[in-house]
């Protein structure tokens, strides 16, 4: 090491970066979580990012961990230590570290002297060799040489060792020779890294008290805790990176939480399991959407999960359930596009195909949760929208959120919650007309009342996709026609006041607003602090529903300048403020990060300097 | 598809059924389409057949896709709740409808267009998860609302009314419902409503997805010399070899066995399947024999008839899943949702 590189060792407590290069299908995430997850327990803010490939085992993964004192958890572009256990990626894993920081790399084999720096301590570990001396099976060899340098990063940065035991005995609780091969592999990296190198490195965790009552969890199990609490017994889905774990979880919290036991009269014969719902694994996203509306027609709470290209395949229904007027529920955990795209990258690129979704002149309601705990609160909220305003409603998250462990404010559900049916038509009620028909008695949201299927005949009607009437009945008159689709412009305007409100967050002095939406949220914040120390107070927005408020509009007003910070190409939320505000785009200047990777807060600060320089 | 309401000219005295209702109460509004179309005999044969099995209408669901076939549940029992759906999405939506309320009788009006090319794909998923539901093919071989195009179920050499003969293979709904493993399997003729009716009683009876192809001339664009879906072919090539009667529970006691009954089978809800007339070595529960069986009386250019195949021991989508026993969606929100204690408590799962 030089002694320029020494220099620029401050001590940084609660406050690095840590990247871990792997091959994918070898069993590292469930390492680089754990280390994750003992800083969390530990009491410090921390965030865990999976930037992995579309490819089950060869190619080249990473993990990313930021632990901030001051919850600056967004995605870091400078990293403290980098794990290089990817030969294939060495090169770019070193190039990847900060001036004065550290390399781990396996010594098992030696390093290719063209790949070192000298600005950069580098910390070789026999991995392999240890692995092999210690365990007998080839997958055992691969899989704890994870758990080993787990432990050697654990005495690295001062991680309490016995959390991170604690934490493998729970997952290995059942299966006594994993724990042990585990609890012994991380052993030979912690005890290596204590008896060979000077532990703690300048930058280590020292506990705080920072996560109070918080949760780990991501966004997809999130959202399913969401359908499940708000009452959703029907769902038709169709596999698809990165929205599959949002059904994986939802069939797993229904078969835990739904399903009652019938006791049997016969004592011949067993108890049966009775499911409180139906979980339908569709041909394809077009059956998935078509199931929801069938459900959601006949009374159900039913809602489909997909991303980017099952919403493309949906549109057709999309249509149809916006103009006969169904309560459909779509979670869209969106990936980066266009066409196949990048699976397992991240994006905000849905915003448009989302609120405009369908041929002919059709508006949508999205919700844009930013985090885990917002997908649970906001899913909930979805399916009272669907029912209240009788129409698609989209929960727009992201892979980011969906796929990555965040720690988020703990859920809270309140029991005197009672689910917003809509306007419904029961036998009674019909009982007391003289006659029904399906879209001409209308409530101050321009929502019109509906029957059920089953309900008395003079509650039938007929749905309709083609042009009709609002009685319900085929028609090809202009103003007939134009009566219904005006009146649906109004129900989706009327909606705006019940979707969740953007958050508005003002500093003294500020001339510039800064709007973003979605996973954006922590990158923002952070460059708002910085730019503010800066000397650039900011004013802040973050979108969390369409139809927009008033309010979106006069943020945009009041400001000299506002930046859209969002991840697309397109500046798509920009676009959509514009077209339905008709505020022009020239105050807006675009912040973009579209290449797959989650915003970070230098993207951001390093944009607005260098418009406001110009 | 505008429609039009069917003037109500009591006839007196219309029989009536157990609910008390004649069989105007079962029909619908006045058919817009041609005048001889094959469509409107099958909507006769269905509204005869509810009434006979006296379904309240309400509790009837009728669905549809997009096509001539698909505008017609708007011409039979109109006390039921309709859903004129997207072209060929009929069998999602309806699968979604079946899952949220399973005490509805389902029926869904397709057409070959409907289902053999747009539709086949999630066709053959609602067979494959034995969704309960009456599906009626309306196989006419044609495009009506387009003016003419021929099918996919059009046959080889079948002439549209302009161009050039067919030279691709058809799709034929009942040797793939007989590969897909459908459990019940029927095909009629709309100029055989006496054939119709038992066998749509039977469907409505069944246990799962019951499939009937229904082949009915389209008299416009597909009745001349030429066509293989036209009266004339039909009449000159039907073979009923197959028949079958519908003995609902009530009556079984007084029904007389005729001597020539072959087999029967007994439905899901305690009636009767009887199959009066089977051709020798014929069993409509061995999908094998069926199909060998339908495929040489095709070699000889012959179209077989009649309810072809029944299975009625297979579990339909809610036995397979053990839903309860009555709607989903009237399962009370207290049993949905597990509330703020197990929240709190499974979140220490997150910590």
């Amino acid at each position: 090491m030089t002694i320029d590189a020494r220099l620029d060792q401050r001590l940084q407590v609660n406050d690095f970066s840590i990247k871990l290069a792997n091959v994918n299908g070898t069993g590292s995430s469930s390492a680089n979580s754990l280390l994750m997850q003992a800083i969390f327990r530990m009491g410090i803010p921390v965030s865990g990012k999976n930037l992995f490939p579309s490819n089950i085992q060869g190619l080249p993964t990473w993990y990313e961990i930021r632990v901030n004192k001051s919850g600056y958890t967004a995605r870091a572009l400078e990293y403290d230590l980098v794990v290089a256990m990817n030969a294939q990626t060495y090169a770019e894993d070193i190039n990847d570290v900060r001036h004065g920081g550290y390399v781990v790399y396996d010594s098992s084999w030696p390093l290719d002297p063209d790949l070192t720096r000298d600005d950069v301590t580098f910390i070789g570990i026999p991995l392999a060799k240890m692995c092999l001396e210690n365990f007998k099976a080839p997958r055992e060899r691969i899989l704890m040489k994870n758990i080993a340098y787990a432990g050697a990063i654990v005495a690295m940065v001062g991680i309490d060792v016995s959390l991170v035991a604690d934490l493998l005995a729970e997952t290995f609780a059942r299966n006594e020779a994993l724990k042990e091969s585990n609890q012994k592999a991380l052993r030979l990296g912690y005890d290596y890294a204590i008896e060979n190198l000077d532990c703690p490195l300048p930058f280590y965790v020292e506990p705080m008290d920072a996560n109070g009552s918080s949760i780990l969890i991501n966004g997809n199990m999130a959202t399913a805790l969401g359908c499940l609490y708000a009452g959703a017994t029907v769902a038709g889905w169709y596999p698809i990176t990165p929205a599959t774990a949002v059904m994986d979880n939802f069939i797993a919290l229904c078969a835990r939480y739904r399903r009652e036991t019938v006791a049997s009269a016969d004592p011949e014969v067993p108890d049966t399991k009775r499911n409180n719902y139906l979980i339908i694994q569709a041909e394809d996203e077009i059956a998935a959407i078509g199931m929801v509306l069938g459900a959601s027609w006949n009374g159900a709470r039913a809602f489909t999960s997909t991303s980017g290209p099952g919403i493309s395949l949906m549109n057709e229904l999309l249509g149809l359930a916006y103009y006969t007027e169904i309560p459909a529920v779509i979670v869209d955990v969106q990936r980066t596009g266009p066409s196949t795209g990048m699976p397992t990258r991240t994006q905000q690129a849905d915003i448009l195909l989302c609120a405009y979704a369908s041929h002919g002149d059709t508006k949508h309601i999205l919700l844009f949760p930013a985090n885990p705990n917002e997908c649970f609160d906001f899913a909930v909220r979805c399916f009272d929208l669907a029912e209240q305003f009788q129409t698609p409603v989209f929960l727009l998250s992201d892979l980011d959120i969906g796929m990555n462990d965040w720690v988020v404010p703990e859920l809270e559900w309140d029991d005197a919650y009672v689910w917003d049916r809509g306007p419904v038509l029961n036998d009674e009620d019909l009982a007391t007309m003289s006659s029904f028909f399906r879209y001409d008695s209308l409530n101050e949201d321009f929502v019109a009342t509906r029957t059920l299927p089953g309900s008395d005949e003079k509650g039938a009607y007929f749905i309709r996709g083609s042009g009709h009437d609002k009685y319900g009945h085929y028609t090809e008159s202009p103003p007939q026609y134009q009566e219904v689709v005006d009146r649906l412009k109004l129900k989706h305007a009327a909606s705006a006041k019940h979707v969740p409100a953007p958050l508005i967050e003002r500093r003294e002095n500020a001339t510039i607003g800064v709007i973003t939406v979605g996973s954006c949220d922590l990158a923002v914040r952070e460059a708002l602090d910085e730019l503010a120390d800066a000397g650039v107070p900011c004013d802040f927005m973050r979108v969390r529903g369409f139809p927009f408020v008033d309010d979106v509009r006069a943020f945009v007003d009041e400001h000299v300048h506002c930046f859209v910070v969002e991840q697309n190409r397109d500046a798509q939320l920009r676009s959509l403020i514009a077209i339905e505000t008709g505020l022009s785009t020239e105050k807006m200047h675009p912040v973009l990060n579209y290449g797959g990777f989650p915003l970070s807060a230098q993207q951001v600060v390093e944009a607005v300097l260098l418009k406001l320089e110009n | 598809m505008p429609s039009i309401t069917k003037p109500l000219i009591p006839l007196s005295p219309l029989p009536k059924n157990d609910l008390g209702l004649t069989i105007r109460d079962y029909e619908g509004a006045m058919s817009t389409l041609c005048a001889g179309c094959g469509h409107d005999s099958v909507t006769a044969a269905i509204v005869h057949a509810f009434w006979e099995l006296s379904t309240p209408p309400h509790m009837i669901a009728k669905l549809s896709g997009i096509g001539c076939s698909s505008k017609t549940p708007t011409y039979f029992v109109r006390g039921a709740h309709g859903f004129n759906s997207a072209h060929g999405r009929m069998v999602p939506i309806a699968t979604g409808a079946i899952a949220a309320n399973r005490e509805l009788t389902y029926i869904g009006i397709s057409g070959d267009g409907d289902s053999l090319s747009i539709g086949l794909g999630h066709l053959m998923h609602g067979i494959r998860r034995n969704v309960k539901m009456v599906y009626i093919i309306e196989n006419n071989g044609v495009y009506g609302l387009t003016k003419g195009q021929m099918s996919a179920s059009a046959d080889i050499g079948s002439r549209p009314k302009k161009g050039e003969a067919n030279v691709l293979a058809p799709i034929d709904p009942v040797a793939m419902g007989l590969s897909l493993g459908a459990t019940f399997i029927a095909r009629s003729f709309s100029g055989d409503k006496e054939q119709l009716v038992p066998i749509l009683k039977a469907a409505m009876a069944h246990n799962g997805f019951a499939l009937i192809d229904v082949i009915s001339p389209c008299v416009t664009f597909n009745d001349h010399e030429g066509s293989t879906k036209s009266y004339k072919f039909m009449r000159e090539h039907e073979v009923k070899e197959v028949e079958t009667d519908y003995v609902p529970i009530r009556a079984e006691i007084r029904a007389k066995i005729p001597a020539d009954a072959a087999t029967e089978v007994t439905m899901h809800d305690g009636s009767v399947v009887r199959f009066r007339a089977v051709p020798a070595g014929y069993d409509p529960h061995d999908r094998l024999k069926v199909e060998s069986y339908i495929r040489d009386r095709e070699s000889r250019g012959e179209i077989v008839t009649g309810l072809l195949y029944v299975d009625e021991s297979a579990k339909e989508i809610h036995e397979v899943n053990a839903t309860p026993p009555t709607a989903l969606s009237k399962v009370p929100f207290s049993s949905l949702c597990p509330g703020a204690a197990t929240l709190a408590t499974m979140q220490e799962d997150f910590r």
